[in-house]
């Protein structure tokens, strides 16, 4: 694939190898609430087919379809066939904005500034998160909320505003040196992604994975004030701007001198991942961005890949139930599901509970609870009820995206859930054995 | 499709879920069978027979053909819909009406999905036994329209042996009620065996009432490993020929096996020619003694491993990956073409012999996978749509095939159906006489040819 790829130019191979036999039915999110074909897989796939053929144009209504789908990829992994729907999802994504039948003036707009404009500059990203921080530090949000000046907002944005996370007093710099070693012998040498989302309200999450590094043997270089990764841009038809997000990670990190290179964040994962596929057609940068994608890890994957160390205390005070949301994007997307139980199994004074549907999108998927909020709040509905028939007090989840999802749920349930990364869990846990402790 | 007929439609049922824009009926246009496609003029929901009688007879009136479907897994192109055509989609009409458990019978809508009556069933501690490889998704209606087999045919049987009563629509717009709750009952002629099996071109049935037996106390898998086919082949026909019918004797040859396992991941040996998955099932001691006896057979007729699962996880798994065969199969090329040819058990090793030099005479790559126990194959031409030439190579291989099975006096489908793509092989199956009395047959029920017209024959 490259940037430019169009469904009518793509591998017409890849929308073969679906052979609709319905295989993805039962586990799409979207046909499960409609039961219409043209919210399945299978039918989406079909109308993607249908403008490769040229018997249907990218209409308004395809463009709608495919800003339906969540992007979970639960059909990947149900597909016999192998079809890789993530790649078709993005080619198709782009070529209904290529289109412009969703061209509207905000939208366009809306569009320019988040993607173009603010998720492309990180400086700029960061101080919209100063601004975010003053706003609920200072005690605006509450005198807004107080007043009932939400009311005032459009429907969408006055859901939007009562999810909007509480932004961290620091960013990932202030807690992160940009090459911290271990105490021990170095083991490994690993570069650490620090997110956007992530940087700006889960930072902590950050330092947390850098101490779980360093109690592995792992010499960790995070490069300070980095862009976002792009993933945004792919999942939402802006190929052109994630090529060249992939390019400017490219050059911030060596993946030549790094054993791994490590998110925390599942979303983002899955699209690292793919870095290799966006710039194959690139003369510079293909080689590098190989090398990246061959060393490009979860954290969970990482750790366990390296035998990472059992923590010799609990970190909490209590034992506690624990239940894990499996993201999208590391379940579906980069078939990781073992791994973060295997850690959690492993820390002291936490008991794994199993949630029904623990594989079932949440609604977060990206930006979907913003565009597409009816059918998001479905899913965190369902979610919450799965989540909460276990007991557990904590739901342990390994995606910014459904971290907040979760927490929200939670909040608009009015019920206490503690939600937390398993790298934060695991850290804590390091943190609290005896001869710790030098770093707080 | 006539405005005249859309705008009575609209006025005569208003509350009916109706889609008519091309991207709406785009994925309508097929169903699990490769190559064929049609756009419908329109589909509906209904949610009640009485809705349905009222489109036939208004469809009757207009002449618009009507296409009923379920959940799209067939593989015989029997719900492809016909060129303006109205297909009746009736996965609305999903729910499980009645677990009889004195009278060992289950009622449901035809649109529930066979996953849901075979758990129904074993909620009440019985057993469905009918098992097609998309029972996940498949409705229980389309089963019983295509009279579907699955993996435990050798033993259970198929659709039809578990089919008590029926109601259907008929194309006049009446509705019929036919068989019930009797295990003998032979008043008159068994009008519910007709509608079995009749693809769409007979009535459309709403309600089924299901047989169940019940649940098998013990189960046991074993997985045989063989270096060449037709050792595979012969220790079917041993362990029929020593009057074992165990419940499941599934084969896979090299190329299937290794789809199977980059999908599934269950350990199958990818160096194998051929593995069988055998299951027995009943009083935990006969399980133990026929298991004993197909792993001897098996190992005496060439096979180099006799695996026992661990488990009924294990089991489960091994069982589940078989029936991601047909799908897994697709990761080899891009367009899968499955065939259904079957033969008495006898004749197997013959016919998959047969296969194999077919392909070869023709640079053909195929894969095949089946039910062995009931002579039921499936091999898959993995082709390209696109490359005209091949596929004209399939079509003659395919017809090679098909001609050979009937030849061992087997048949063209064992467990498919003829929809549109093997009703060109039908004649020759079975002969002008058979079919001239299908005609009647289907004149007889939809005089004015409404009902799935130009399928099967």
């Amino acid at each position: 694939m490259s940037a430019h790829d169009t469904l009518r130019t793509m591998d017409y191979a890849v929308l073969q190898q679906c052979m609709h036999c319905g295989m993805c039915l039962p586990t799409c999110p979207t046909y499960d609430a409609t039961r219409q074909e043209r919210n399945s897989p299978r039918g989406r796939i079909s109308l993607m087919r249908a403008i490769a053929d040229g018997r249907l144009d990218a209409t308004k209504a395809f463009a709608q379809e495919m800003y339906f789908c969540l992007g979970c990829l639960a059909c990947e992994t149900a597909c016999p066939a192998g079809v890789d729907y993530a790649h078709l999802f993005e080619v198709a994504r782009a070529e209904s904005e290529r289109s412009g039948v969703l061209a509207g003036p905000r939208r366009s707009l809306l569009r320019r500034v988040l993607l173009r404009g603010l998720f492309t500059r990180p400086r700029l990203l960061r101080a919209v998160g100063r601004l975010l921080r003053f706003y609920q530090a200072s005690g605006l949000q509450s005198l807004f909320r107080g007043l009932r000046l939400n009311a005032l907002l459009p429907a969408r944005f006055r859901w939007l505003e009562g999810q909007t996370p509480t932004a961290r007093r620091e960013f990932s710099d202030d807690l992160i040196q940009p090459r911290e070693a271990p105490a021990g012998g170095i083991k490994y040498r690993v570069g650490l992604l620090t997110g956007c989302v992530q940087d700006i309200v889960l930072s902590d999450v950050n330092r947390d994975t850098v101490d779980a590094l360093l109690a592995n043997g792992c010499e960790v270089v995070t490069p300070p004030v980095q862009s976002c990764c792009g993933s945004l841009h792919a999942h939402n038809g802006d190929l052109d701007t994630a090529a060249a997000l992939a390019r400017r990670q490219l050059d911030a990190f060596d993946p030549f001198a790094l054993d791994a290179i490590i998110t925390n964040a599942a979303g983002c994962g899955s699209h690292l991942k793919t870095y290799d596929r966006l710039l194959a057609n690139d003369p510079v940068y293909a080689p590098r961005a190989a090398e990246w994608t061959r060393k490009l890890r979860d954290i969970n994957e990482w750790l366990v890949e390296i035998g990472w160390r059992r923590p010799l205390a609990t970190g909490r005070e209590t034992p506690v139930k624990a239940t894990y949301h499996e993201a999208c994007h590391l379940c579906h997307g980069q078939k990781i599901s073992r791994q973060p139980r295997e850690i959690l199994r492993g820390i002291p004074g936490l008991e794994l509970v199993e949630m029904a549907e623990a594989t079932w999108c949440c609604g977060s998927a990206g930006v979907y609870n913003i565009t597409q909020p009816e059918m998001a709040s479905r899913l965190q509905q369902r979610k919450m009820g799965h989540v909460f028939a276990t007991g557990a007090a904590l739901a342990v989840t390994a995606n910014p995206g459904c971290h907040l999802q979760l927490a929200h749920g939670a909040k608009l349930a009015g019920r206490p859930l503690e939600v937390a990364h398993p790298v934060s869990l695991l850290a804590r846990a390091y943190r609290a054995e005896p001869g710790a402790g030098q770093r707080q | 499709m006539t405005p005249d007929f859309l705008a009575s439609l609209a006025t005569q049922f208003p509350s009916l879920a109706c889609l008519r824009e091309p991207e709406d009926l785009i994925p309508y246009s097929f169903d699990g069978t490769a190559t064929l496609q049609q756009l419908p003029g329109a589909v509906v929901f209904p949610t009640a027979a009485a809705e349905i009688a009222g489109l036939l007879k208004l469809a009757g009136r207009s002449k618009i053909p009507v296409v009923t479907r379920g959940a799209g897994t067939g593989l015989s192109g029997g719900s492809v819909p016909l060129p303006g055509c109205l297909v009746l989609c009736l996965t609305k009409m999903n729910r499980i009406l009645e677990v009889d458990e004195r009278n060992l019978a289950l009622a449901a809508e035809s649109g529930a999905s066979t996953a849901d009556v075979a758990l129904a069933a074993e909620r009440a501690h019985l057993f469905y036994p009918p098992d097609p490889g998309s029972m996940k998704i498949s409705t229980i209606g389309g089963n019983v329209a295509e009279n579907s087999g699955g993996l435990r045919g050798l033993k259970y049987g198929v659709t039809r042996d578990y089919v008590m009563g029926l109601e259907v629509v008929l194309a006049s717009g009446e509705i019929l009620w036919t068989g019930g709750k009797c295990v003998k009952d032979v008043a008159g002629y068994s009008l519910r065996d007709l509608f079995i099996g009749s693809e769409g071109t007979l009535g459309i049935i709403t309600k089924v009432l299901l047989k169940l037996i019940p649940k098998p106390a013990a189960r046991r898998t074993l997985l045989a490993t063989f270096d060449r086919m037709e050792d595979a082949a012969e220790a079917v026909s041993a362990i029929i020929a020593a009057k074992i019918i165990p419940c499941t004797l599934e084969f896979l040859d090299n190329v299937t096996i290794h789809c199977v396992e980059d999908y599934a991941h269950v350990g199958l040996p990818r160096d194998a020619a051929a593995v069988l998955l055998m299951e027995t099932d009943g009083h935990p001691a006969a399980v133990a003694d026929e298991a004993a006896a197909m792993a001897d057979l098996a190992r005496h007729h060439g096979a180099r491993e006799v695996q026992t699962a661990a488990s009924d996880e294990d089991a489960a798994r091994l069982a589940s990956a078989r029936r991601t065969a047909f799908a897994a199969l697709a990761r080899v090329a891009p367009t899968t073409i499955l065939e259904d040819a079957t033969v008495p058990r006898s004749e197997l090793a013959k016919m998959i012999g047969f296969i194999q030099q077919t392909g070869a005479r023709h640079r053909l790559k195929i894969g095949t996978f089946g039910h062995m126990g009931d002579g039921n194959l499936h091999p898959t031409f993995l082709t390209n749509e696109r490359n005209h030439e091949e596929m004209h190579r399939v079509e003659t291989a395919m017809k090679e095939i098909f001609d050979f099975a009937v030849g061992l006096g087997g048949t063209i489908t064992g467990e498919h159906g003829v929809g549109l793509a093997k009703k060109d092989f039908l004649r020759a199956a079975l002969g002008e006489l058979n079919l001239g009395v299908m005609r009647q047959v289907k004149a007889a029920f939809d005089p004015g040819n409404v009902l799935n017209p130009g399928k099967i024959f």
